[in-house]
């Protein structure tokens, strides 16, 4: 029975499952506390929604061999982009197709923004891709400082690049696009709001929409997983030198990997915007790739092999966790931010037991 | 070394660096400042960062690459001066109290950090980075919450008024602020010679009473060295002098230029006539002097003379950053810095050596941790204030984008690198958000270049590391991967 046990540990890992018993702990808590339940639920499908498609963007990049992607800012950017082009250009309140059903512009909105974040990631995540094929064995670091320096270059851009609306720069002629864009006029929970399930009364608030763009999202890409291409690229990031031993373009399927997670991103930043109400500029998106690693490798991914569950279950968790733990921090102790020093806390540290766990897995003397 | 470079491999090789001189220059004169004002901004920059940057080194020796976990040496002095704070030890005395208190907690963190660094052998530099923001967190925890919350501490001046949580900015004005840049060098020639000559006499002593030979020619050299060096600054203006705690930038370029004069003679006459070596090549110790010389004139030059005597020196700052290079230089002629070249150069070779690796590397991280938490105390005193939950963010970043910047790599890193970084990657901060202002209009965006600069740089060079490592042995480690599966 010890020997099962213990095997058992070490297969789920020591971390994830002290994870979810903090987790399942902060529920008692909060209903000791009184806390009203049901919001904090529907407040945990919202991020749950929100955070979906971007942690699903690892999906494709461990899949492929390039390991945990830290670099998605480099497709955020690009969603950013398509994001405020359709504020910027008043795309989500076209007058002909607001006469039909202002929802509907607001959809028409929001998808052509993620079409213009999709024509612009597949452009970034093929440069990346040709960047990453290069570096084999040292993708984490590499993405990771490659993902700052793209943050810090769109810092530059965002004060340069000639925005005019008035919604998206700073006032009274001051420099560049502001920190925080409201989304209130254009988009905001448009996707969030469509199909929501909101019993008048109570405070429950299912995002229906949400939940399933993202699940067919989700869907999409286990359709890919499947497909020929799919399952070549898997091959070729699982044991590169038997695909290429079976005719599998190891690199062309690394970078077909890279830019389809890319792409992903842009569109998760977008589905983030659009919940959260907000576009977030300059140091924003910062650190959104560390939180994305965090979040699939809780579901139980590694830096060799990620699954849509992982990422179901890895957002649900930590995005859940994040939620729930705010009110319940503030009950117990009204000042400081304990819910963000618990974020880092839990993020990286479980980033940092994947990385010893994945001992020799790109150690190469 | 026998081969000689041509220029294109040359300017190849330091392609970085050169663009950083371009880029310094030019930003120096776009941003419309005097040279003096930019020299003064440098020297009090160097004074501040160049001992942390120093702390980069073992590491890379070790082979562990670019030690993202020197933000943990920072913490370990951020705890250590926040209870040296709160106990009021001001001036020289917190300085030493707080290194007293950092040192083994340092020690401690070190030797964890080298242990983890150890389960993850080729992955350190990532893993460094996570730990810092791991380590952070942990840090946010117990000054947000523990102290106050669990540990009373009842101090109005640092925590905020609920009595939970230190304050975001601690002021050193009272207690440590500028406490070692003003120990004038006297001080420290004075308590230097009282250790060296009871260090001296006790190893005699020590050595007779074990009944081992005493170089006698040696230990009397000693003393009498220490006293004659000792007697000089009894000479009044040799005191006085010694006796600032700033030095002009002037008699530090004086003093450098007759110290390289003498030590390139000394080589020479070294090779020539005690060792009487024939191969030596007495060109090189020649452009030396010649260089010296040189800069010695300069000095003549109006100009140059104007900047360098609007620039102070704190001197034992400056003496501490100068005794690290020494130190860093010397490890390598000892068995434990040969120890690390051999960890770092290959852990399989050095293993059959019978080299234990892995203590190898915990002893260099925790060289590392220690003295990346001297260099953080030498900032802090220097800053004078001491943002709680900022000031050990940035540390390592620009530490090592300074390094890179330099011209080190993952794989190697010298002193002189370490320094040049630190001149160009700080002039360019200086410079930068000015030069932005005059060209663009906006200080924003120099600000945020300067940013892009310390963060592309070391981008770069991992790229250019990982490029490097992939291009050469492609087949070893493809065949290893085939395995493995």
């Amino acid at each position: 029975m010890g020997e099962k046990l213990k095997s058992t540990v070490a297969k789920v890992g020591l971390p994830r499952i002290i994870i979810v018993a903090f987790f399942i702990s902060l529920w008692f808590a909060a209903a000791g506390l009184g806390l009203d339940l049901v919001q904090l639920f529907s407040d945990c499908l919202k991020r749950w929604g929100m955070f979906g498609v971007l942690v699903l963007a690892m999906v494709p990049a461990v899949q492929c061999g390039i390991g945990l992607n830290f670099g998605i800012t480099m497709g955020i950017v690009g969603g950013l982009l398509g994001g405020l082009v359709v504020v910027e250009f008043k795309l989500s309140a076209i007058p002909s197709i607001v006469a039909v059903s202002p929802l509907l512009a607001q959809w028409v909105g929001i998808l052509i923004a993620i079409a213009i974040g999709i024509v612009l990631a597949t452009g970034i995540g093929w440069l990346y891709g040709l960047l990453l094929n290069r570096v084999k064995g040292s993708e984490m670091t590499v993405t990771t400082y490659v993902g700052f320096s793209i943050i810090a270059f769109m810092n530059i851009m965002w004060t340069v690049l000639p925005f005019k609306s008035g919604v998206l720069i700073y006032p009274n002629a001051g420099e560049g696009l502001r920190n925080t864009i409201s989304l209130a006029d254009d988009y905001s929970g448009v996707v969030s709001n469509t199909l929501a399930i909101h019993p008048e009364g109570s405070s429950l608030n299912i995002p229906t929409g949400l939940i399933l763009f993202v699940l067919f999202v989700c869907l999409l890409v286990w359709l890919f997983m499947r497909s020929k291409t799919g399952i070549a690229m898997s091959a070729a990031g699982a044991n590169p030198q038997f695909a290429k031993a079976s005719g599998i373009n190891v690199n062309k399927m690394r970078l077909i990997g890279t830019t389809l997670s890319t792409v992903l991103a842009a569109v998760g930043i977008l589905l983030y915007a659009q919940g959260f109400g907000f576009i977030q500029l300059y140091n924003g998106p910062m650190m959104m790739g560390f939180n994305c690693v965090a979040a699939v490798l809780i579901g139980g991914a590694t830096p060799k092999r990620a699954r849509i569950s992982h990422v179901l279950v890895g957002t649900f968790l930590f995005q859940g966790l994040l939620v729930i733990a705010l009110p319940v921090a503030n009950q117990i102790i009204p000042e400081g931010n304990l819910s963000e020093v618990m974020r880092m806390i839990i993020a990286n540290g479980i980033i940092l037991y994947a990385l010893v766990q994945n001992k020799g897995g790109d150690s190469r003397d | 070394m026998t081969k000689k470079k041509t220029i294109g491999e040359w300017l190849f090789e330091n392609k970085v660096m050169l663009i950083f001189a371009f880029l310094s220059i030019g930003g120096t004169m776009a941003s419309g400042q005097s040279v003096a004002f930019v020299v003064n901004e440098l020297m009090t920059r160097i004074a501040r960062n160049a001992f942390t940057i120093l702390s980069l080194l073992i590491p890379v020796l070790a082979g562990m690459g670019l030690n993202f976990g020197i933000v943990i040496g920072a913490i370990a002095t951020q705890i250590a001066l926040f209870l040296t704070t709160h106990w009021r030890i001001a001036g020289i005395t917190g300085i030493l109290a707080t290194a007293a208190l950092a040192t083994p907690l340092a020690v401690f963190f070190g030797f964890l950090v080298g242990k983890l660094f150890n389960k993850m052998k080729g992955n350190e530099m990532i893993g460094g980075l996570v730990l810092g923001y791991f380590a952070d967190g942990l840090y946010q925890l117990l000054f947000l919450f523990i102290f106050g919350g669990v540990i009373a501490i009842n101090d109005p001046k640092l925590m905020i008024a609920t009595g939970i949580g230190v304050k975001n900015t601690i002021d050193l004005t009272e207690t440590t602020k500028y406490a070692l840049d003003t120990v004038p060098l006297l001080s420290v020639i004075e308590i230097a010679f009282y250790v060296v000559i009871a260090a001296t006499i006790l190893s005699a002593l020590f050595k007779l009473a074990q009944k081992q030979t005493v170089d006698w020619k040696r230990t009397g050299g000693i003393l009498i060295g220490a006293v004659v060096v000792y007697a000089l600054t009894f000479i009044p203006a040799v005191e006085r002098f010694l006796a600032q705690d700033r030095m002009l930038l002037l008699n530090a370029v004086e003093i450098a230029c007759a110290a390289t004069v003498l030590w390139q003679l000394w080589k020479i006459v070294y090779a020539k006539s005690i060792r009487k070596q024939a191969g030596f090549d007495v060109k090189r110790p020649l452009v030396y002097i010649a260089l010296a010389v040189l800069v010695y004139a300069s000095t003549y030059l109006q100009a140059v003379y104007d900047v360098l005597v609007y620039t102070r020196l704190p001197m034992t700052t400056y003496l501490c950053i100068l005794a690290l290079c020494c130190m860093n230089s010397a490890l390598l002629k000892t068995r434990l810095g040969q120890n690390m070249r051999a960890v770092g150069q290959s852990r399989a070779v050095a293993n059959a050596a019978g080299i234990n690796v892995d203590r190898t590397r915990i002893i260099a991280m925790i060289f590392s941790t220690v003295l990346a938490s001297w260099g953080q105390l030498i900032y802090l005193q220097n800053i004078g204030t001491f943002s709680t939950y900022g000031a050990h963010t940035q540390v390592g970043q620009y530490a090592i984008a300074s390094l890179l910047v330099g011209g080190a790599s993952v794989q190697k890193a010298t002193n002189k690198q370490a320094i040049l970084g630190v001149i160009l990657f700080h002039t360019l901060f200086i410079v930068a958000p000015l030069a932005g202002k005059e060209l663009l209009g906006n200080a924003m965006i120099g600000e945020y270049f300067r940013v892009f600069v310390s963060f592309g740089v070391i981008a770069l060079a991992l790229a250019m590391h990982a490029w490097k490592k992939v291009a050469k042995p492609a087949l070893a480690s493809g065949e290893k991967d085939a395995k493995k599966a």
